[in-house]
C-alpha cells in the first residue's frame, strides 16, 4: 500500500498547470513537430487542467448533481485521497457523501454493490487495482452478472474505480494492468481515460450509466496536464461509452492504445513523423465495449498496425483487437500482420533496468514501427 | 528521562573482568527484570511477571534493536535520494517486537508478516547489506534486487507480503503443513490493526482453532492503518480478544523483555497441543505508513515526540540495562559505534553494488520449464523479444 505525497512521479508532458475556469481563457498550442499542421494545434483551449483535478472535478460535480451518488474508499475522506484524488471532497461533502472504509476489500465492495442494488450510486475506489482482486467475486458475479441474471429486475449502478497498471518501482503484487481481466467479463462497461478530458468525461458517464462500469485510471497519469476544450469544463460533458478517438489521424500505421500507453503512441508518432511516418494514434478511451468500428476504418486507411498496453501477453488487449481484425474486412486491407507491445510475460521485477525492459518503452514503439514498416533502423 | 515501570532487582553474581572492554567490575553477569503487565483473553494465567535476562542477551537484544532502528533510519535516508524507489514502509519504533518475539523464536520456527518487514527480515537472518542492496535494487539483494522492500525472504522467512491481510491465511497454512509433518515448531504469522478487520483474518482463524494449527498469530498494533486511527477502523479495537474463541494476550511492545516472555508463553501454548493464540503487540511507528507519508496529517506532532521520548523500545532498555549494571555504558557506546559502523558499510555497498543482469527479467518465472516443453522461452514485450533465441 502507498500513500504517495501529491507530486508526480511522471515528467514528461508537463505543461502549466492551473485551476480549471469558465472565465479563463488561454491558448496553449502543442505542437507536434509534424509537417501539413495537426488537428490539436488548431483548437482553442479554455485552459490546463491535470488528470487528478480531472477526475476530482468530475466526482464533485456529479455528488452535487445527484444526491444517490457518493464515494467510498480507503483514505478517500480525511486523508484526501491516497493519490489526492479526492482532495476537498469530504471537507465539502461530509460523512454521508465521501466514507473512509477499513482495509478490507472484498466487504466494501460487496457493501457498495449491495448499496448500489438498492438504489444508490457508489463510486467504489480501490487504492489500486490490485487490492481489487480481494473483492473481484463482488465486481463479477455480484455487480456484472445480476442485471442479466434477475432478467432486468436489479440494476447495480456502480462504479469501480482506481488506478491500475504500473506505477514506480512498486514491484510484482502492484502493478498488473487489469484491462484484460475486467474487459473479458459481459455486463461490465470498462473505461481507461488517458488524459484529462477523457477523465473528466468518461468517469461522469461513468457515474451516470446505470450498468457497472470500471475505470481504469494511472497513477503516473495523475499530476500530468493536458489542455481541455471550453465543452470538458461544463458540468454535463460526458464521453460516450463505447467511443474511440483518434488522437493524431496519419496513414501509415495504426497505433492502438489506452491509459497512459497513449501517450507514449503520442511521443513514438512525434519521433516518427521526422522521418516521414504517419502515425494514427487512436486512443480507444472504452475497453468494452471496443469500438471496433474504429479500429477496422483505422486498420483499413493504414493498413498496418501495432497495439500498445501493459497486459501480459496472453489474452491481453491486443490479442482481442488482432482477432477483431481478423474477423473484419479490415482483415484484407492489412500489409503486414499486427504487432501486439505488451508487458513482458513476468511479474514485475523491483530493479529500475529489469522493470523499464519489462514494459514498452517509446523507443520499443518506434523500432516496431519502422520494423513493420519495413524501413531501416536508424 | 523518566524510568519505565519495572522495578529492578539486580543479582551480582561473577564479577566481570579482562577483555579490556569496560573498568566496572560491579557488573552483573545477569538481572531479574520485571516484565510490563499483560492482558488476557480466555486464559486462566499468563507470562512471567519477571524473566532472568543474561549480560550476553541484553546485548544482544539491544544490538539487534540499535542495528534495526539504524537500518531503517539508513533507509529513509537512501529514499529521500532517491537510490530506493517504490514503497518503503519503515519499522522505527516497533524494535522491541521482532528482537523480543526472536529471543524464543529459532530459525526452525517459520515467521510470516506484512509489508513493514525489514526489521524481521533483519533478525530473521538477512544482513543489513543484503537487505539495503534489496532496496535499492541491486544483484547482491536478498532477492537479486527483483523484490524489492516488501518481498524479502529468508529460510524460514516466507516475507514480506505486499497485499494486507493476505499473509495470515499463508501463515496458517504454514502451521498446518508444520502440523502435517509432525514438526515441533510454531508458526508466527504477523499482521497489523488495518489487517485485523479483513475477513481473511476471521478464517485463518476458524481453520487454525478448528485444526489446533500451531500458530501464534501476532497483531502489530501501531494504531493507525495507513492514515487511518484504529477507532475510525474497528468496531472493537481489542485485538486480542478478536480471535474469539482462539485465547490472547495483550503486550506492550515497547518493551523487550515484556514481548520475550509473551512470547515464551505462547510457544509453549502452542507446542503443548493446545491450537493457535493470539498475540496483540501494543506497539508505535515513528514514520508515517510509508515514505510517501509524512505521518502528520492524522496523528500530532506532539504524539510521535511523546512516544519517542516516554516510551522509546531502545531508550528503555537501555536505561533499564544501565541501572540493572548488566552491561556498562561504554559498552553500550562501542555497540552502538559498531552497528554504526555496519550499517554505513552497507549503505556504501547498496550504492555502488552491481545491478542485476539483464537477464534476470525472464529468470524464476517457473522453477522448472513445462514438461511438454522443454525448450520453452519467455516472451518479453514483443514477438521479437525473448527470454533465449
Amino acid at each position: 500500500y502507498l500513500i504517495p505525497l501529491s507530486s508526480s512521479h511522471y515528467p514528461v508532458n508537463q505543461t502549466t498547470m492551473h485551476r480549471p475556469s469558465l472565465s479563463a481563457c488561454q491558448l496553449i498550442l502543442r505542437s507536434f513537430g509534424r509537417s501539413g499542421g495537426n488537428i490539436v494545434a488548431s483548437r482553442r483551449f479554455a485552459s490546463s487542467m491535470n488528470v487528478r483535478d480531472a477526475l476530482n472535478s468530475a466526482m464533485k460535480e456529479e455528488i452535487e448533481r445527484d444526491p444517490n451518488v457518493f464515494l467510498m474508499g480507503e483514505e478517500v475522506a480525511q486523508y484526501e485521497g491516497a493519490y489526492k484524488v479526492s482532495k476537498g471532497l469530504w471537507k465539502l461533502m461530509g460523512d454521508k457523501r465521501v466514507i473512509d472504509t477499513p482495509i478490507t476489500e472484498m466487504g466494501f465492495a460487496g457493501l457498495a454493490v449491495g448499496a448500489a442494488m438498492a438504489g444508490l450510486r457508489p463510486i467504489c475506489e480501490f487504492m489500486t487495482f490490485n487490492f481489487s482482486m480481494q473483492a473481484i467475486d463482488h465486481v463479477i458475479n455480484s455487480a456484472a452478472k445480476t442485471y442479466y441474471m434477475s432478467a432486468g429486475d436489479v440494476k447495480v449502478p456502480i462504479v469501480f474505480r482506481g488506478p491500475n497498471g504500473a506505477a514506480a518501482g512498486v514491484a510484482a503484487q502492484h502493478s498488473q494492468d487489469f484491462a484484460s481481466w475486467y474487459s473479458h467479463c459481459p455486463g461490465l462497461k470498462v473505461v481507461s481515460p488517458w488524459n484529462s478530458e477523457d477523465a473528466r468525461g468518461l468517469l461522469k458517464a461513468a457515474i451516470r450509466d446505470n450498468d457497472p462500469v470500471v475505470c481504469l485510471e494511472n497513477e503516473m497519469m495523475y499530476g500530468v496536464s493536458f489542455e481541455v476544450s471550453p465543452e470538458c469544463e461544463s458540468k454535463d460533458f460526458l464521453i460516450p461509452i463505447g467511443k474511440a478517438k483518434i488522437e493524431i489521424p496519419g496513414n501509415h500505421i495504426s497505433l492502438i492504445s489506452y491509459g497512459k500507453f497513449v501517450g507514449l503512441c503520442v511521443e513514438a508518432a512525434a519521433e516518427l513523423a521526422k522521418e516521414g511516418i504517419q502515425c494514427e494514434v487512436l486512443n480507444l478511451r472504452t475497453l468494452r465495449p471496443l469500438d471496433e468500428e474504429a479500429i477496422v476504418k483505422s486498420v483499413m486507411k493504414t493498413h498496418h498496425v501495432v497495439t500498445v498496453e501493459s497486459c501480459w501477453p496472453q489474452c491481453g488487449m491486443g490479442a482481442e483487437i488482432a482477432a477483431r481484425i481478423m474477423e473484419s474486412q479490415a482483415f484484407d486491407y492489412l500489409d503486414a500482420p499486427l504487432t501486439r507491445m505488451t508487458g513482458a510475460d513476468v511479474p514485475m521485477p523491483y530493479a529500475q533496468a529489469l522493470e523499464a525492459a519489462a514494459l514498452p518503452q517509446v523507443a520499443d514503439i518506434v523500432r516496431v514501427v519502422r520494423r513493420t514498416l519495413n524501413r531501416a533502423a536508424k | 528521562m523518566p524510568l519505565s515501570s519495572s522495578a529492578i532487582r539486580a543479582n551480582l553474581l561473577l564479577l566481570r573482568g579482562g577483555g579490556g572492554l569496560f573498568v566496572s567490575s560491579r557488573l552483573a553477569s545477569s538481572a531479574v527484570l520485571s516484565t510490563r503487565p499483560y492482558k488476557l483473553h480466555k486464559l486462566e494465567s499468563g507470562p512471567a511477571s519477571e524473566a532472568q535476562v543474561t549480560s550476553d542477551e541484553a546485548r544482544k537484544y539491544y544490538r539487534d534493536m540499535a542495528t534495526v532502528r539504524r537500518m531503517e533510519t539508513a533507509a529513509g535516508n537512501l529514499y529521500k535520494e532517491k537510490a530506493i524507489r517504490g514503497f518503503c514502509h519503515l519499522y522505527s519504533g516497533q524494535e522491541a517486537c521482532c528482537v523480543g518475539m526472536e529471543a524464543v523464536l529459532d530459525r526452525n520456527d517459520p515467521v510470516i508478516t506484512a509489508y513493514r518487514a525489514h526489521g524481521w527480515t533483519y533478525t530473521r537472518g538477512v544482513p543489513v547489506k543484503a537487505v539495503l542492496s534489496e532496496l535499492t535494487g541491486r544483484a547482491s539483494g536478498c532477492a537479486k534486487g527483483k523484490g524489492g522492500s516488501m518481498h524479502m525472504y529468508n529460510h524460514n522467512f516466507y516475507g514480506g507480503n505486499g497485499i494486507v491481510g493476505a499473509q495470515v491465511p499463508l501463515g496458517a497454512g504454514i502451521a498446518f503443513a508444520q502440523k502435517y509433518r509432525e514438526d515441533k515448531r510454531v508458526c508466527v504469522t504477523l499482521y497489523g490493526d488495518g489487517a485485523a478487520n479483513q475477513g481473511q483474518v476471521f478464517e485463518a482463524f476458524n481453520m487454525a482453532k478448528l485444526w489446533d494449527l500451531p500458530c501464534i498469530f501476532v497483531c502489530e498494533n501501531n494504531k493507525y492503518g495507513m492514515g487511518t486511527a484504529v477507532e475510525r477502523a474497528a468496531a472493537s479495537t481489542a485485538y486480542y480478544t478478536r480471535g474469539d474463541y482462539i485465547p490472547g494476550l495483550w503486550v506492550d511492545a515497547m518493551d523487550v523483555i515484556t514481548v520475550r516472555e509473551a512470547t515464551r508463553f505462547a510457544k509453549d501454548w502452542c507446542l503443548s497441543g493446545k491450537g493457535p493464540i493470539l498475540l496483540e503487540m501494543e506497539t508505535y511507528r515513528y514514520h508515517g505508513h510509508s515514505m510517501s507519508d509524512p505521518g502528520t496529517s492524522y496523528r500530532t506532532r506532539e504524539e510521535v515526540q511523546s512516544m519517542r521520548q516516554m516510551r522509546d523500545p531502545i531508550a528503555s532498555f537501555r536505561q533499564t540495562l544501565l541501572t540493572a549494571e548488566l552491561v556498562a555504558e561504554e559498552e553500550l557506546k562501542e555497540i552502538d559505534q559498531s552497528v554504526r559502523k555496519e550499517v554505513d558499510e552497507a549503505v556504501q555497498a547498496a550504492k555502488t553494488n552491481a545491478v542485476p543482469d539483464p537477464k534476470e527479467l525472464y529468470t524464476n518465472v517457473y522453477s522448472q520449464p513445462p514438461s511438454g516443453q522443454p525448450n520453452y522461452r519467455i516472451r518479453g514485450i514483443d514477438q521479437f523479444t525473448w527470454s533465449a533465441n
